[in-house]
């Protein structure tokens, strides 16, 4: 098992004194190494807020409920522990930073990585060979990565960007958030292609989605519907064909309670 | 939105200062005090010319009737002038080679990492490039290498109390001829009781086979420091300059009031860096050096250049605007600057770019970077007299707060006396992202790190202007300096 998330509860640290708001009310999922699996939902089904709170993104709080990560709590690390254990989310609106070279971003990432793991740091030109080859396998240019992170790119070229750091990080289990928002059919392609390029036997996804779209892309193994922060139906590809055609209205009513 | 704080307290900030030790070496200090003895010891401990004390007393009676400046954004306790020791020197002082330095010295710069043996250098041992050094410990120069290299190119490299006796002339025609006795509150006190500092000479077209730099150390207590640099690039010349600085921690405030005059003749070009951190401060904000410095910059030459890049880390109160008056047609002034502010530091600080001469342009790139409780303020003047037709200068200014404890502030100055000019302003004042953090955090880069990740990436612009040599150096410095300011 990969990841292994049971009746998660969490809710928002409120803004105004006394106003709580649960977003996640006892999710369960599991995902085991070499699957794939898709989230679709509407607007507010708190698919982002679960890929924020695997990634330990603050300002969330759990209430109930317990998420394993390779036999670990998840819950008890810091975003950067849980990177170096192998967990990667591609965000949905990636951040720029300004001056920051890509190149250098990415070092300083794999190697924060392997000392927090307990590895030495990778050599520069150990690091360069990682690089050109997989800029060449995912069909980058190097040119971009002189550029600072994210400053200026596209939204596809962004995205992009997020599968080069997946592939750079080697990372076990692979949350993509909304990797299609924003972008049109060929850049769809290329993200697509990119994703795939990784898919592996020891490595699982979490794909995030309002559209069927991207799955006729990266084809999944489970597909799962959520409304009002849990998972009502869970099913195979076909699934998604069934929500392009009737809509997710049928499960927010089942899910209204 | 739940408000994320991303600041703690920040503590014991003064444990993170590894300059911090203090150095035992027996030193001769003249008694506490301000009067016109005590300036006629300094004159003749140092063997000065009559002329020099002249000058001197000169200087010292003009301050007697000024008034401290009080328009700066800073807050300081008031300064009692004579309790200062203003003159304060190791016993045994070094004459001709490094074996007559005391070895406590030594290793007090062996500890800071400043390269003093030439030996090490020139055996070509890996990573020492070839710096001359000149190393003021409180009020005296100990050493100065290299000097035979750089006499063999006609440069004079040594220290400004050896250029009084040596090239008495050069000193006369030169000294106070950028910032006057009269000039400022500070630069009149040091005209009066300045100890040491470097004197640089470079002759008509000649490029100064290697890079200059001066580090100076306060060591002792209660003493004020008052450096005066002289340098001067003939003709055609070109010459890089660094000066490192770097103090004892010490509960009560030092007191540091440095000149520094740079005169640049025809298509002559200096380039002029520093690297200050002097000890600032414990987290409450006890102890740590004022700097309160005037740095000015004569392009008199056609085509002359100047650059100034900067980079503050430390004192309790930074007072500087390191200028450029461009007199010469074609002249130019680039003023680079990283200021950051910890703990309870402050800093009013800037630059000064008055154009007079025809076609004359200037850069201002200032980067100030704000964190614990403290204040950073920019000041900058940007001035274009009537004849300076084709003035052109651009001026960014951006500030980094992090936290949201401190204080960055813009204070811009322009004026213009003609139409037939360009200025250009821009200013940018933002904050660490929480988004930013947490991105580079998800990606396995602790918090810490990423600080100094997105910090060094808002500074890079101007740690490329510094000599390479010092890149690193500077950039660990920077982070060290941002130590605790997250939390």
């Amino acid at each position: 098992m990969l990841l292994n998330v049971e009746n998660l509860r969490v809710r928002v640290e409120a803004e105004e004194e006394g106003e709580v708001k649960e977003i996640l009310r006892g999710l369960s999922l599991t995902i085991n190494p070499g699957e794939v699996h898709a989230i679709m939902g509407p607007n507010g089904s708190g698919k982002s807020t679960f890929s924020h709170v695997l990634a330990g993104k603050p300002g969330y709080e759990v209430t109930d409920g317990t998420v394993r990560f390779r036999g670990e709590d998840l819950l008890e690390l810091e975003p950067e522990e849980r990177a170096a254990k192998g967990l990667f989310l591609a965000f949905q609106y990636p951040v720029e930073i300004p001056g920051v070279p890509y190149m250098q971003f990415l070092k300083v990432a794999l190697n924060s990585q392997r000392k927090l793991r307990g590895e030495e740091e990778l050599s520069t030109p150990d690091f360069m060979r990682l690089i050109r080859r997989e800029t060449e396998r995912l069909n980058i240019p190097m040119d971009m990565l002189r550029r600072p992170v994210n400053v200026g790119f596209s939204g596809g070229e962004k995205k992009r960007m997020e599968v080069l750091q997946m592939a750079v990080l080697n990372p076990t289990l692979c949350i993509l958030d909304e990797i299609d928002s924003g972008l049109d059919i060929d850049a769809l392609k290329v993200v697509a292609d990119g994703v795939n390029a990784l898919r592996s036997e020891d490595r699982g996804f979490l794909l995030i989605t309002h559209y069927q779209r991207l799955l006729d892309y990266i084809e999944p193994d489970h597909v799962h519907v959520m409304t009002k922060g849990r998972i009502v139906r869970s099913g195979g590809k076909d699934l998604a064909l069934e929500l392009e055609r009737e809509g997710y209205a049928a499960y927010v009513e089942e899910n209204a309670a | 939105m739940a408000d994320e704080s991303t600041v703690r307290t920040v503590q014991e900030l003064g444990e993170k200062y590894k300059y911090g030790f203090e150095t035992r070496v027996e030193t001769e200090k003249a008694p506490k005090g301000l009067n016109e003895d005590i300036i006629r010891f300094i004159s003749q401990k140092k063997n000065e010319p009559e002329w020099m004390l002249e000058w001197r007393l000169d200087a010292y009676r003009k301050w007697l009737e000024m008034e401290e400046p009080k328009w700066a954004k800073v807050d300081y306790p008031p300064i009692d002038f004579q309790d200062l020791h203003y003159y304060a020197a190791p016993k045994k002082k070094a004459i001709k080679s490094l074996d007559e330095v005391d070895p406590e010295i030594l290793k007090t710069y062996e500890k800071l990492g400043i390269p003093l043996k030439e030996q090490e250098v020139l055996a070509g041992v890996e990573g020492a490039s070839k710096v001359a050094v000149d190393a003021v410990f409180d009020s005296v120069s100990v050493v100065t290498t290299f000097r035979e290299e750089l006499a063999k190119a006609g440069v004079i490299f040594c220290p400004i109390s050896e250029a009084i006796r040596d090239h008495p002339d050069l000193v006369k025609k030169y000294l106070g001829s950028v910032v006057p006795v009269n000039d400022n509150f500070y630069a009149a006190l040091n005209s009066a009781v300045f100890t040491d500092g470097s004197f640089v000479y470079i002759p008509k077209g000649v490029r100064c086979p290697m890079e200059l730099s001066t580090y100076f150390r306060i060591n002792e207590r209660q003493t004020g420091q008052f450096e005066r640099t002289l340098i001067i690039a003939d003709e055609g010349s070109y010459v890089s300059y660094l000066e490192g600085c770097t103090a004892p921690m010490r509960d009560e405030n030092q007191l540091h009031a440095a000149v520094v005059e740079l005169i640049a003749l025809d298509d002559a070009e200096i380039k002029y860096s520093t690297v200050q951190n002097w000890y600032p401060g414990d987290a409450e904000g006890r102890g740590g050096v004022y700097n309160f410095v005037t740095k000015r910059a004569d392009c008199r030459g056609r085509n002359s250049k100047v650059s100034w890049t900067q980079v503050e880390t430390g004192s309790a109160i930074t007072w500087k605007y390191p200028s450029c008056i461009l007199k010469g047609d074609g002249s130019s002034g680039e003023f680079y600057s990283i200021a950051i502010s910890n703990g309870m530091q402050q800093v009013d600080s800037g630059t000064k770019m008055i154009h007079l001469g025809r076609n004359t342009t200037s850069r201002i790139i200032s980067k100030g970077i704000s964190a614990g409780r403290s204040q950073n303020t920019y000041r900058g003047l940007v001035s274009v007299g009537r004849k300076a037709h084709g003035a052109r200068n651009f001026t960014q200014c951006d500030s980094l707060l992090i936290g949201d404890r401190c204080g960055a502030h813009t204070v811009p100055y322009i004026t213009a006396k003609t139409p037939h000019a360009k200025v250009e302003h821009e200013a940018t004042t933002s904050r660490i992202a929480e988004d930013q953090l947490f991105y580079c955090r998800a990606r396995g880069i602790p918090e810490e790190e990423a600080v100094a990740l997105i910090v060094n990436g808002f500074v890079r612009e101007v740690i490329q202007k510094l000599p390479m040599e010092f890149m690193a150096e500077t950039q660990r410095l920077i982070n060290i300096s941002l130590e605790g300011s997250v939390g």
